[in-house]
């Protein structure tokens, strides 16, 4: 019995060792990397849970894009005061944290409803409980296109949220482009055209940064056997995405990968804004999304709620798209510098 | 206490842990990261209910992914706000320097003699 629950005994200490350090390590650097290690054993979580998908996902994105989005900006910033706390101030707080934890447990151990209502055979009054979205989705599954429920829910069940969550990518690339540094100091004169770079203090420093990091030489040897690797997977995981876990997300991350890999070895060039096929590479995701959208509002029986018949090549012409999309946003999201963004 | 309830705990004890650390700490990398906990407990607890029936309830799986995506997102605005305000202080000199946020120590630390 014991023997059945270790695995989940041991990840969760581990987690939570995790967590604390992510947080309280001693310099910023182990922190970040308890971070990505915290986003790894969460991937584990997810497949002892039976969620495949979010375990690509959370590898992916949770502990890899966005560990080296914190490295990249712990680069860019000054080192961090050593300031010391009282150690009131440090463990009030946490003794909120326990207390509330404890109630939490004694109200699960008193009261398990919530853990209760998607059993068939437990006696609670099903009717009181959340409705069981999961027969929902399963009764639904035949004329949604795909044999991958989760998929399925993403792309023609919810695809409002995806076709958001496209947009929420989209915005918070466009909030990057806003901040930075060029049209920042309006007393200066304005930036030459041709060298815009040259003009603002901190455009100088990124500069100087990206000269001097150095490719790392078993980042460059490796990244020339990674790149090709994660490109294929992120194919496969795509196409498979209809009938098994995997789909654009996770797809897209995994080109995001590969494309950072060699942005940061130096084997690619920029990714410059002013070049159209980027923007539109950027933009196609969003815009084949919302074609469909309208094809389907135009002439089909409401907004992207697709005929049962064409379910499947919609979706996956969607999924497509929506694949470059996140892939090119993801990777200037993590390595846009000023290069990529502004020229 | 079955392994589901345990897991439910873990999403509630990181989200909290994660809160803890938001009020806490001064160094915005490390807040940064604290929220990211908070979103990691969150999707834990999700994912967990999502285990309540058999086979798993894809639409919570489906939420959790989008919210991935999601929190990546704002981490990458929230540090370029981060790297933007700490590298920008002052506009009129050549040289690029760094500026230290206010600590918590400066705002309600000691009263003033």
């Amino acid at each position: 019995m014991i023997i059945d629950f270790m695995p989940d005994v041991i990840l969760a200490f581990l987690v939570i060792c995790m967590a604390w350090g992510a947080m309280h390590a001693p310099s910023r650097q182990d922190a970040m990397a308890l971070f990505v290690a915290f986003g790894l054993l969460v991937a584990l979580i997810w497949a002892r849970l039976g969620a495949p998908d979010l375990a690509l996902a959370e590898a992916a994105i949770g502990a890899g894009l966005t560990g080296v989005l914190l490295l990249q900006a712990a680069r860019q910033i000054p080192a961090e005061t050593s300031e010391k706390k009282s150690s009131m101030q440090f463990f009030i707080p946490l003794v909120f944290v326990v207390v509330t934890i404890a109630l939490f447990a004694g109200h699960m151990h008193g009261d398990d409803a919530l853990l209760l209502s998607g059993e068939p055979d437990t006696g609670v009054d099903r009717g009181r409980l959340a409705p069981g979205t999961s027969e929902l989705v399963y009764g639904a599954m035949t004329d949604s296109g795909v044999g991958h429920p989760v998929t399925a829910v993403l792309l023609n069940f919810r695809a409002w949220d995806t076709l958001l969550e496209l947009l929420v990518l989209l915005l918070a690339l466009s909030g990057l482009r806003q901040l930075y540094p060029h049209n920042q100091y309006p007393d200066q004169q304005p930036p030459d055209k041709r060298y815009p770079h040259e003009q603002t203090p901190l455009a100088k420093t990124y500069e100087t940064l990206n000269r001097v990091a150095q490719p790392w030489p078993l980042l460059l040897a490796w990244s020339r056997f990674l790149a090709p690797l994660l490109v294929l997977t992120g194919g496969y995981l795509l196409w498979r995405g209809a009938d098994a876990p995997g789909g654009a997300f996770q797809a897209g991350a995994l080109l995001a990968a590969a494309a950072v890999v060699l942005r940061l070895s130096g084997l690619l060039p920029p990714l410059r804004w002013s070049s159209l096929a980027v923007r539109l590479m950027i933009n196609i995701g969003a815009l084949a999304f919302l074609t469909v959208a309208a094809l389907t509002l135009t002439f089909g029986q409401g907004w992207l709620s697709y005929p049962a018949s064409q379910a499947g090549m919609l979706i996956v012409g969607i999924e497509l798209f929506a694949t470059i999309s996140i892939a090119v946003t993801l990777t200037l999201l993590v390595v846009g510098e000023y290069e990529d963004l502004h020229t | 206490m079955s392994g589901l309830q345990m897991y439910m705990l873990l999403g509630a004890l990181i989200f909290l842990l994660g809160l803890h650390g938001l009020l806490i700490l001064a160094d915005p990398i490390r807040r940064l990261i604290a929220v990211n906990l908070m979103g990691g407990g969150t999707f834990m607890i999700m994912v967990t209910l999502a285990r309540r029936s058999e086979p798993a309830d894809p639409l919570l799986h489906a939420l959790v992914v989008t919210g991935l995506v999601v929190a990546i997102s704002a981490t990458a605005f929230a540090l370029r706000l981060i790297t933007a305000s700490l590298a920008t202080e002052s506009p009129g000199e050549p040289e690029h320097k760094a500026v230290q946020l206010p600590t918590d120590s400066d705002d309600r630390g000691q009263p003033p003699a």
